[in-house]
């Protein structure tokens, strides 16, 4: 019985090896581990055993049997193994194809200097107003200390819609709507971005309607050298660490002093190229303390209050930090344009 | 203003800077220096020579053969020029010379004859042909008699002048003259400056023995100063006067006219001279215009005149329009030998005026425009006079007929040392204010830290302590004020939550695919009344035009945001840009009146415009085409993300699809339209099918909760069960959805659609739609008798509204 069992082992190890199949490795299982299989069998004629032959054959023949489910055991995951190669194998795709598109968009250029910048201010503690973009004669001008018949109005040719409507010439009368707007005349700290529009034929540094981006802060004690502080902040985090600034005198009718902000060329670094004129500067921006005039109209005591302004073109900067060849770009939506400022 | 730095050195010391180093101090203190150039390129070897003989060349008609003396020799030359002639003193480059443009002077033969040099005219020497005086114009130039025979013309003809070109401010009009200038750079280079000299010799004959003046209108003309000169001899002015003309910009005619307009430069004054044999009369009466009276002006043109033009008269008719320009009656021309000069002081807004209407801008009208210096007046009649003596041998009237009703007082403004500290953060002391006042030449009053300060005539821009900070800070340099940050306190800025919004929606539709685009606000008035979403054409009376545009194009403000971005897709799809997905957050402009006399209200709209295909991945044969429902479901996902219930309503709006579009509403609002554009607009704008919508953002940025409420996480399963049912085909999915909502009861978590058919199987006019119906209960386990149950009242609702079957 001994030496039948273990040739029924050697016989069952074999097929388990030749095997190539889940199936045929089934067809073993059933064959010699089945309730009808040989050892089942040998197990059935023990009865007729001795009592010390009883236990040693019963010990072999479960050994025997262990042998053979092991060994069908290992061949399976080792068939299983080779069929899932396989299957891999056959599921193989060309990685190199192109993948299915996702519909992409992206902010307009504009937007994404006015969020910088509004961003950057924020920052700084500064809010963001918005007005109207068809203003009153009064918040227009005269409340930004610009009378009637004053020669700088020849500055920005405006269209008017009647005599005491226009097209805001500039985001100046903001200043005027948000300080007026302060009943308890509290300090004011914000910007404001918006649509313009001034009698300009359109070119290719010509807009009739284009962006601007006006700043204002009115406090007790409000200093130049804040002004300086801030503009610099600003020309820093949006141009860049090694950018210096500097302070021209200029001449804006609801500022005084006024001046305008140079920035360092970051072309050549100061040393003077065709983008800065060969001058090493580059203007960016408009800026001056509020003129008292303007205080007093928004209700503000000049003697007590004082404040600074500033405003800028985010076309210009733009144009500027991407070399943007054509104002018109901004407002013809060309595709091929939008997209190229859609990347983070 | 073109600053000849030649001319400056006659009244400030400037060598010791290079004029690039002058140009930046001036700009970082004060006025922008726009261009630094050569008046002309250095003309190297060319001298004055004298024409000893001057004949016809022996082999051609045209050219005349010289002898020409340079000094240490003589050569001859073959020249060209018809104004060539024996006597004369010309410039000569010599063989080796190289003129302008790299032309290099050669010995040559011409037509057999040897020519050893060229004889120059000034466009050959670099000189802007217009500057040239015309009788040089189509010839050589010919040097006054007393030019020294070998004399380099560089420095005769000014030549080596550097010409800086000022960019000038409003406020800044004081620098509209070389005294002017002169003051500025006085100041920031703190050198002393000499001014011109104004003595002449004058006549025991008094001039209001010829002459009287009479002004009707002081408030325009408030000063009126009429000088009377005699024997005048009108030829060229001298040639350092012409030089310095041309320098700066302008043509030179006669000795007289050059006088008034070297004044006029020199201190920033304009001067008239009048030929008083034809002035008519001798009266001289400065009025208001009649309306309709004529004048024909220097230019040989007829105005036609209102009463708001000031005008010179001689008591009858008018000789000048006043401050702009004189008449062609009284013109001094070579016959002239006296001459009624005036120095007036027009008043701005009048003359800017007369300027505008006629279109007539001149260096007068320009300086009368922003105001002059009244103690400059007289001073630069004095001055003419002088160089009228001097340079047109004229014999001078005693005194000057005068009307004086001007102010000369010089402003004052109190400044405080710790004050123009506080302002300017700086640590300024009383000594630097002392010391910056006295290099900008004002003259002031110090007690201690308080300076009384007169503000000089010649700058009208200081009347206030700030505009006395501006000076201080400007020559303190900018570039030493310190950098601070403003010490007001912490104050946390930010955005509104309505701001904030309004990025959160620009960044959804970005993320949907969509690209932001910005289009003009001001559209055709035809363009502004189409696809006008039906909420605003309700709200508006009319669209609003500007009064004067500066084309049809840009003349109305837009009504909706749709027009001007159809036009962009258009421009994209002529550049074979064929797919297009855009949206744009903008305002329109409602009137609600006839004729405009308050500002329009300002909406903002969102609306966006999509064409081409929305998807494509051709290798695995997928291509999704925009269709409406693109542009729906982009509409929808944003509501929801708005947490808004928005409704489709099946909808005609003007420009529209009339089939392929819906009006939004939320509740009973109506809130704008999603659809697809008519084809007959789309054909007008060169469009293929697009689709577009557009949206009242204004009334969603009042209604929007930005705090979503927590809503429980439902721990029990959902039930879901399917139903397709066969209605007309007039039946729409909304009404289905809405009856199977209401019917379902609350245990109807969410309908979707997952089927719509028509065709086989189906009767001709009817169509089957499939829902699947979620059913959940959050707080247990749902029973089938209670699904059972709503789906049985679904059943009977639709079938009982709709006359729906469930299909077999």
């Amino acid at each position: 019985m001994k030496e039948q069992l273990q040739a029924l082992e050697k016989e069952a190890l074999e097929k388990v090896d030749d095997a190539t199949s889940l199936k045929e490795l089934q067809d073993v299982r059933v064959a010699y581990l089945g309730k009808k299989g040989p050892i089942t069998e040998v197990l059935r004629g023990m009865g007729k055993l001795s009592k010390e032959e009883r236990p040693v054959i019963g010990e072999l023949a479960n050994k025997v049997r262990g042998n053979i489910a092991d060994a069908i055991d290992s061949k399976k995951a080792s068939i299983e193994a080779a069929e899932l190669e396989k299957q891999l194998e056959e599921e193989t795709i060309d990685v190199t194809l192109p993948g299915r598109p996702v519909p992409t968009g992206g902010p307009h250029l504009l937007t994404s200097i006015v969020e910088e910048i509004e961003d950057l201010f924020i920052g700084m503690g500064f809010e963001v107003s918005e007005g109207p973009e068809v203003e009153t004669d009064y918040y227009n001008f005269e409340a930004l200390n610009l009378p009637k018949g004053h020669p700088a109005r020849d500055m920005q040719d405006s269209f008017y819609i009647t005599e005491e409507i226009l097209m805001r010439t500039h985001t100046s009368p903001v200043q005027a709507r948000t300080m007026n707007a302060m009943e308890d005349k509290r300090p004011v700290k914000m910007i404001c971005p918006g649509k313009v529009y001034r009698r300009d034929t359109d070119d290719a540094t010509h807009s009739h309607q284009f962006t601007q981006i006006e700043g204002l802060y009115v406090d007790k004690n409000v200093r130049m050298s804040d002004l300086k502080g801030v503009l610099d902040r600003f020309a820093k985090q949006m141009f860049g660490q090694e950018r210096e600034i500097r302070l021209r005198p200029s001449f804006f009718p609801f500022t005084e002093p006024s001046v305008e902000m140079d920035i360092s060329c970051k072309v050549c670094n100061g040393e003077g190229c065709s983008v800065c004129k060969q001058t090493g500067w580059i203007e960016i921006l408009g800026a001056g303390m509020v003129h008292p005039r303007v205080l007093e109209m928004a209700g503000y005591d000049p003697k007590v209050y004082s404040g600074f302004a500033f405003g800028m073109g985010p076309e210009r900067i733009a144009m500027l930090k991407y070399g943007v060849d054509d104002i018109r770009h901004f407002y013809t939506n060309d595709m091929r344009f939008l997209k190229q400022y859609h990347q983070a | 203003m073109f600053v000849s730095l030649n001319w400056l050195k006659n009244y400030v010391d400037i060598d010791q800077l290079s004029p690039e180093d002058l140009a930046e101090l001036i700009t970082k203190s004060g006025i922008e220096v726009e261009g630094l150039e050569r008046f002309a390129s250095p003309a190297n070897n060319v001298v004055v020579g004298y024409v000893e003989s001057c004949e016809k060349h022996p082999n051609a008609d045209k050219l005349n053969l010289c002898q020409v003396n340079v000094g240490e020799e003589t050569l001859q030359i073959i020249c060209g020029a018809p104004n060539i002639a024996q006597g004369q003193k010309v410039a000569v480059a010599k063989p080796g010379a190289v003129l302008p443009g790299n032309f290099k002077i050669k010995k040559a033969k011409l037509r057999g004859v040897e020519s050893n040099g060229m004889i120059c005219s000034l466009q050959e020497l670099g000189v802007e042909e217009k500057f040239v005086p015309k009788e040089f114009a189509s010839g050589i130039f010919v040097f006054p008699e007393d030019a020294e025979i070998g004399a380099d013309v560089n420095e005769l003809l000014n030549l080596d002048d550097i010409i800086m070109e000022l960019g000038l401010t409003p406020n800044r009009s004081d620098a509209l003259s070389m005294l002017g200038v002169a003051y500025e750079v006085a100041a920031i280079l703190d050198v002393p400056i000499r001014l011109p000299h104004t003595n002449y010799h004058t006549e025991e004959e008094k001039v209001e023995n010829y002459v009287s003046v009479k002004v009707e209108a002081a408030e325009q003309n408030p000063y009126y100063g009429a000088f009377l000169l005699k024997d005048v001899k009108i030829g060229p002015a001298p040639l350092w006067m012409r030089n310095y003309l041309m320098a700066a910009g302008i043509r030179p005619i006669n000795n007289v006219v050059d006088i008034t307009n070297y004044v006029l430069l020199e201190y920033g004054q304009p001067l008239h001279a009048f030929d008083f044999d034809k002035f008519g009369s001798d009266e001289v009466v400065i009025r208001m215009a009649h309306e309709g009276e004529k004048l024909v002006t220097l230019d040989n043109q007829e105005r036609t005149l209102t009463s708001e033009h000031l005008v010179i008269t001689n008591g009858k008719e008018p000789v000048a329009l006043a401050g702009v320009m004189g008449g062609a009656d009284s013109e001094v021309s070579e016959q002239t030998t006296t001459v009624l000069l005036e120095a007036a002081y027009f008043e701005g807004q009048t003359v800017r005026k007369a300027a505008k209407d006629f279109d007539l801008r001149s260096e007068a009208s320009n300086r009368f425009e922003k105001g002059v210096d009244p103690n400059r007046v007289q001073k630069a009649g004095e001055r003419a006079c002088k160089l009228l003596q001097e340079y047109a041998g004229a014999t001078v009237l005693n005194g000057v007929f005068e009307y004086d009703h001007l102010d000369y007082s010089e402003k004052t403004v109190t400044i405080w040392t710790s004050t123009i500290n506080d302002r300017l953060g700086t640590n300024i002391s009383n000594d630097d204010i002392a010391d910056i006042l006295r290099k900008l030449n004002f003259n002031y009053e110090q007690d201690g830290e308080t300076f009384t300060v007169y503000a000089p005539t010649r700058r009208q821009d200081i009347v206030i302590f700030e505009d006395m900070l501006e000076e201080v800070a400007r020559i303190y340099g900018y570039d030493n004020l310190p950098f601070t940050l403003p010490s007001g306190g912490a104050q946390a800025g930010g955005l509104t939550k309505q701001q904030e919004l309004k990025r959160y929606v620009k960044r959804f539709l970005e993320g949907a695919g969509l690209s932001e685009t910005v289009t003009y606000s001001l559209t055709s008035k035809e363009r502004a009344t189409e696809l006008v979403s039906p909420e605003v054409a309700e709200a508006m009376v009319s669209s609003v035009s500007l009064a004067m545009p500066m084309s049809e194009e840009h003349s109305t403000l837009r009504l909706s945001i749709l027009p001007e971005m159809l036009s962009s897709v258009a421009y994209n799809l002529a550049r074979k840009q064929v797919n297009v997905a855009y949206y744009e957050l903008g305002s329109i402009f409602i009137s609600k009146e006839e004729k405009v006399t308050r500002q329009p209200d300002e909406k903002v709209r969102l609306a966006g415009a999509l064409t081409g295909e929305w998807l494509t991945h051709p290798w695995q044969q997928e291509k999704k085409t925009v269709d409406f429902f693109v542009v729906k479901g982009i509409v929808e996902a944003l509501f929801e993300s708005l947490n808004l219930n928005v409704t489709f309503v099946q909808a005609k709006v003007d420009g529209m699809h009339p089939g392929r579009t819906a009006q939004l509403f939320i509740g009973d609002q109506a809130i704008g339209f999603v659809g697809q554009v008519h084809p007959q607009l789309q054909k007008e704008y060169d469009l293929k099918e697009t689709f577009v919508f557009d949206i009242d953002f204004d009334y969603i940025l009042s209604i929007h909760e930005n705090e979503p409420s927590f809503a429980k996480i439902p721990r029990y399963p959902s039930v879901t069960r399917d139903i397709a049912i066969v209605v007309d085909e007039s039946v729409q999915a909304g009404a289905l959805q809405a009856a199977i909502a209401h019917a379902g009861g609350e245990l109807v978590k969410d309908i979707q659609v997952f089927d719509v058919y028509q065709g086989e199987h189906l009767a001709e006019g009817k169509k089957s739609i499939a829902f699947s119906l979620f059913y959940q209960d959050p707080e247990r386990t749902l029973t089938d008798e209670e699904v059972e149950s709503s789906y049985q009242a679904i059943l009977d609702a639709v079938a009982n509204e709709h006359n729906a079957e469930l299909r077999g």
